[in-house]
């Protein structure tokens, strides 16, 4: 077992370290150089300043030097500074973290409570009405973009409601801030829930085929029983690892959702680093998604080994 | 079918479902007509997915016969026209007309998605091939490289390759091909592997064939069917990631008339006062992906029998 944690463990830094390469290299390769666009951008011109500014950027050195100074600083936990706002990138990175944390979850919890029940259902009655309608459903869930769901979703909330719900960091009423956080989560769950749906419906319908589920039937066990106790509980093992990998898609959700409901989180921060060039922020940025994708996939297969007896890590 | 894929075994318990159910119905095993007919009615999702996305294939290729409006034409005196009329789906904020906007979309949407799928899969099968087929070293270290490329969430490499190369439709194609790799490169390597240790594949060897003809000869053809499955769904992603991409300002650029662009344009400005503005964009793209979907689901059922759900 430890054997196979000190492996997994190597694997992961070697992944990130690949990561942090193709990120540092894709980024030097935007056209044109940073200190030509702050410079194009105040309308400054002398050329000694312009020199003094690359300097202390530490963009006059060579690449693989650049990319020597990020990784030492990112060892002893200095990110850098923000091009765009010159603070350090750390200061703009912390305080995000809860917003886009919160939005996450909640959709993740949303996710789960929406697509296990309705893919139970789905299963236990299979090829009926319902079983069709759940199927077309999370069909149509996996084909909205999110971004549009949101935008629908804006629309409705303000025929209905004649207001916007629109991010603000001191919402009036506990009502309002429970919405805050409920609108957006929604649609970013839709789509994994859909995923799930669809997951927990076969993983029943194998399940419900095994002999267990017919001796627990043929012992007078209530549908009720037999469905959730002892299918279900067997169906989740597989669910449970496409929750861990649902995590990547669930960032691309998140992405464009920040960015229609204007939540100040990491996602759509991304994204304004990205347009204006604020390499630090987007390198560490990347780096965190990148850690915390990997660090997600490891604890699924340590779950799953937990949680299913029959599988022994580095055996 | 095509010859590879009823090479490949995996069609093999198709034809017999097939062969048994036409000759229960008394019908000619041997007209197309009919296997097209009971293929309809056994997968009529399939069928509707096939359908949607024919009707956009069609539009995109006659979009100049179908419209009558130039999409990139700017008319100031009918922006923000209520869809009706001359123009079905109503006119934006430069009084473009969105059907004619939406119809060359298509084009757009069609072309990024099945160049960055086909792109994609090229690189994934060169790559899974030559891993599997050759081990060792080169296998482990492609595998590693694989591992970074699928640690980043799809949207978030496409964003960040996208913004390095510039916004272009050939960028967004090849920012949107980079992360689809890995997975087709898996599956056929997988394949590979399993292939390998095949008796037909021993035999080729005894008979002197060479290593390279065998992998593009033998092993190849018999990972189609995974592969159509595969990139069918690469497909549908690669349509909304061009749409997420376009909405967010990275990907197509302006004037072209690309669905996600549309969205992002006037979408949070006019949502209250012009809402087909946000109606007919979004409902092109989720229209085209549902399509795939269902068409996807339909060919995993029927090329790949061990994962009917």
């Amino acid at each position: 077992m430890s054997g196979y944690l000190l492996r997994r463990v190597g694997l992961m830094l070697l992944t990130l370290f690949g990561i942090s390469i193709i990120i540092f290299v894709l980024l030097r390769l935007v056209p044109g150089n940073m200190v030509d666009i702050l410079f194009d951008s105040a309308g400054m011109v002398d050329p000694a300043e312009k020199t003094r500014i690359a300097a202390e950027l530490g963009l006059d050195k060579s690449i693989p030097e650049q990319y020597l100074v990020w990784m030492n600083g990112l060892v002893h936990g200095d990110l850098g500074y923000s091009y765009v706002s010159e603070k350090p990138t750390i200061e703009e990175i912390l305080p995000r973290i809860p917003v886009t944390g919160r939005l996450a979850l909640s959709a993740i919890g949303f996710a789960v409570l929406l697509g296990v029940p309705f893919g139970v259902i789905s299963a236990v009655r299979q090829n009926s009405g319902v079983d069709y309608g759940l199927r077309v459903l999370s069909l149509a869930g996996l084909s909205i973009p999110s971004f549009w769901l949101g935008l629908m979703v804006l629309m409705a909330f303000s025929a209905l409601t004649g207001r916007l719900p629109v991010y603000t960091e001191a919402p009036a009423t506990v009502l309002d801030a429970v919405l805050l956080v409920a609108v957006p989560a929604m649609t970013v769950g839709f789509r994994s829930s859909a995923l799930i749906m669809r997951l927990t419906r076969s993983a029943m319908l194998e399940v419900l085929r095994q002999d267990y589920v017919r001796t627990a039937r043929a012992k007078g066990a209530g549908a009720g029983r037999v469905n959730f106790h002892h299918a279900l509980r067997n169906a989740l093992l597989p669910v449970i690892t496409v929750i861990g990998l649902e995590t990547a898609f669930l960032i691309g959700g998140l992405i464009v959702t920040e960015t229609v409901f204007n939540i100040p989180g990491l996602a759509r921060f991304l994204v304004e680093s990205i347009r204006n060039r604020d390499y630090p922020i987007v390198q560490n940025l990347v780096m965190l998604t990148a850690f915390i994708v990997v660090s997600i996939n490891f604890a699924v297969d340590l779950l799953y080994a937990a949680l299913d007896p029959r599988i022994r890590l580095g055996a | 079918m095509p010859r590879s894929i009823r090479a490949s075994g995996w069609g093999h318990s198709m034809a017999e479902t097939y062969g048994r159910e036409l000759r229960r119905a008394g019908a000619d095993a041997n007209s197309p007509v009919r296997r097209l007919v009971l293929l309809l009615r056994r997968y009529p999702l399939g069928a509707a997915g096939a359908f949607i996305l024919t009707v956009f294939v069609l539009a995109a290729i006659f979009a100049d016969a179908i419209t009558w409006l130039d999409p990139l034409r700017t008319n100031a005196p009918e922006k923000l026209m209520v869809p009706g009329g001359k123009h079905w789906f109503g006119s934006d904020v430069m009084g473009r007309d969105i059907y004619s906007r939406i119809v060359f979309g298509a084009r757009i949407s069609l072309a990024v998605s099945l160049g960055a799928t086909t792109l994609g899969s090229v690189l994934g099968v060169a790559v899974g091939l030559a891993s599997g087929y050759l081990g060792g070293t080169f296998d482990l270290c492609v595998q590693r490289v694989m591992d970074v490329l699928q640690a980043l969430p799809l949207l978030v490499l496409a964003l960040v390759t996208s913004a390095a190369l510039g916004p272009s439709l050939t960028n967004t194609v090849i920012a949107i091909a980079i992360p689809m790799i890995p997975a087709s490169a898996r599956v056929i390597r997988s394949n590979t592997l399993a292939l390998r240790e095949a008796a037909f594949i021993e035999a080729a060897q005894v008979q002197g064939m060479s290593e390279w003809r065998i992998a593009i000869r033998h092993i190849l053809p018999n990972t189609v069917a995974p592969l159509i499955v595969l990139a069918t769904a690469q497909l549908g992603s690669a349509i909304l990631t061009e749409a997420s991409l376009s909405f967010l300002g990275l990907g197509i650029p302006e004037p072209a008339p690309s669905w996600g662009r549309m969205l992002s344009e006037s979408a949070a400005e006019y949502m209250r006062t012009a809402p087909w503005l946000v109606i007919f964009p979004g409902a092109a793209i989720s229209l085209m992906v549902f399509g795939t979907n269902l068409l996807g689901d339909a060919l995993r059922d029927i090329l790949d029998p061990r994962q009917r759900g």
